[in-house]
């Protein structure tokens, strides 16, 4: 029977020279997909390489760029963060809508990035705040932006004896706010049928200077769309750029038919998830200026 | 494979076992351990039956590698009461009759006892909200969410 070992590095080097001399090796950060993965067959780790011992991996650091989140911070951590919820209040309902408190415990956005679920909750919100991916590996470090990151379902841009440390996330510029919305057919516990993030920037006079649209459970990753951000640009968010985004959004989309939607309700929602959530990214820039 | 040997301290008392390196918490704490308070339901982290606080924070055991509480501090259901008085959160599940099988009723009161120890006045939406990860298939959840109310007013000063 092939055994697993487990790991603790207590520096990015060790995990990463770990991970590098082990092509078996999985990365343990809240273990909420992995260890399940793990029980139910799906993979067979010769080791756990669990980076909650390093520093950079769990802690939130705030400075005037924005936001260094530790890939392994687990989610009720990011939750309870004042900072982050001031900032990026989007992202937070994001990590928020992942799991139970058990769960929340645990889970981490790193390892959500890196399980690479279509429907991860988080990875929309991240994109719409231009985050980037800090990844280390035998070669040194380097960055890929949230969108970039993930290649498919369960598939990442990682390389062999490369780990995500952190993800960077620029403080937004005055009047900017971001949006989380996602559809289950319950209030809780469950995963996306469609999400949708907004990030806007709205001027002095209420014009819209700057947006990001990005939708989630409508295609093998999930998906910035330009389009709908274009409708909004240059707006006051009337019903007709907020269609239009919408529009957008559900051209954008390309889902699939499962026991969760369908193709055309999958579309529809999408739309519809987008106009919402830019109008609450608006009023939420409203509340601040 | 040689087997991991891990010191921690459970219930404010060190304790070191002997593991696998992928033995769940959950396992070892009922097997190496002998707490078997933690009960095992879904394996999965769906049902909260294995809830521990680990370091202070909610868990489901069965979602964490025993090695990984090296040096850390856990919390089972049987560290909830102090010595033979019963936790309020413990005294109200009875005085409620909240609980038939009783499997699923440890994770409950670890849960509750995080919640109270964070915030001594939630609403019940609140409260039913932090309680979603933890499944019952029996009593239903009015008697639990009664109870823990009640609790809740019960460790809170008199105003």
């Amino acid at each position: 029977m092939q055994t697993t070992r487990y790991e603790a590095p207590e520096s990015v080097a060790a995990a990463v020279r770990l991970v590098d001399a082990d092509p078996g090796a999985k990365v343990l950060a809240g273990g909420t997909d992995l260890l399940i993965q793990f029980r139910a067959g799906l993979h067979r780790p010769t080791a756990f390489v669990d980076v909650k011992r390093i520093p950079e991996l769990v802690d939130i650091a705030v400075d005037r760029d924005g936001v260094r989140l530790g890939a392994a911070t687990a989610a009720a951590v990011i939750c309870e963060h004042a900072e982050m919820r001031r900032l990026f209040p989007g992202l937070v309902e994001a990590v928020q809508l992942i799991g139970s408190t058990q769960i929340q415990g645990r889970s981490t956005v790193g390892g959500n990035l890196c399980n690479a679920s279509p429907a991860a909750d988080t990875t929309c919100a991240l994109i719409v705040n231009r985050a980037q991916c800090i990844i280390a590996g035998p070669r040194g470090e380097r960055t890929v932006a949230v969108e970039q990151f993930c290649t498919g379902p369960g598939k990442t841009v990682l390389q062999r004896g490369e780990l995500l440390v952190s993800i960077r996330i620029p403080r937004p510029s005055p009047g900017t706010a971001d949006a989380y919305l996602r559809l289950i057919p319950r209030s809780e516990m469950d995963i996306a049928v469609v999400g949708a993030a907004v990030s806007l920037t709205l001027g002095p006079d209420g014009v819209c200077t700057a947006a990001r649209v990005a939708i989630a459970a409508v295609a093998p990753t999930a998906l910035l769309v330009p389009e709908a951000a274009d409708a909004l640009i240059g707006s006051r968010l009337d019903e007709a750029a907020l269609r239009g985004a919408a529009n957008a959004a559900s051209a954008a989309a390309r889902p699939i038919d499962d026991k969760r939607g369908t193709i055309a309700y999958r579309r529809q929602v999408a739309g519809v998830l987008t106009k919402r959530a830019a109008a609450i990214a608006a009023e939420r820039v409203k509340g601040r200026i | 494979m040689a087997k991991v040997h891990v010191r921690t301290t459970i219930n404010g008392e060190e304790k070191e076992f002997l593991c696998e390196p992928a033995d769940s918490l959950l396992g070892a704490l009922r097997d190496a351990v002998g707490l078997t308070g933690t009960k095992e339901g879904c394996t999965t982290g769906d049902c909260g039956a294995c809830s521990v606080l680990m370091d202070g924070r909610l868990v489901p055991s069965c979602l964490v590698l025993a090695a990984e509480v090296q040096g850390r501090t856990v919390t089972t259901i049987e560290g909830i009461a102090n010595g033979h008085a019963l936790h309020p959160v413990q005294q109200k599940f009875l005085e409620h009759g909240a609980l038939q099988c009783g499997i699923c009723t440890p994770g409950f009161i670890v849960a509750a006892k995080a919640l109270l120890d964070t915030r001594p006045n939630p609403t019940e939406v609140e409260t039913r909200y932090w309680l979603a990860g933890n499944l019952c298939r029996c009593t239903g959840y009015d008697k639990i969410i009664r109870a823990v109310l009640d609790a809740a007013a019960a460790l809170r000063p008199e105003a």
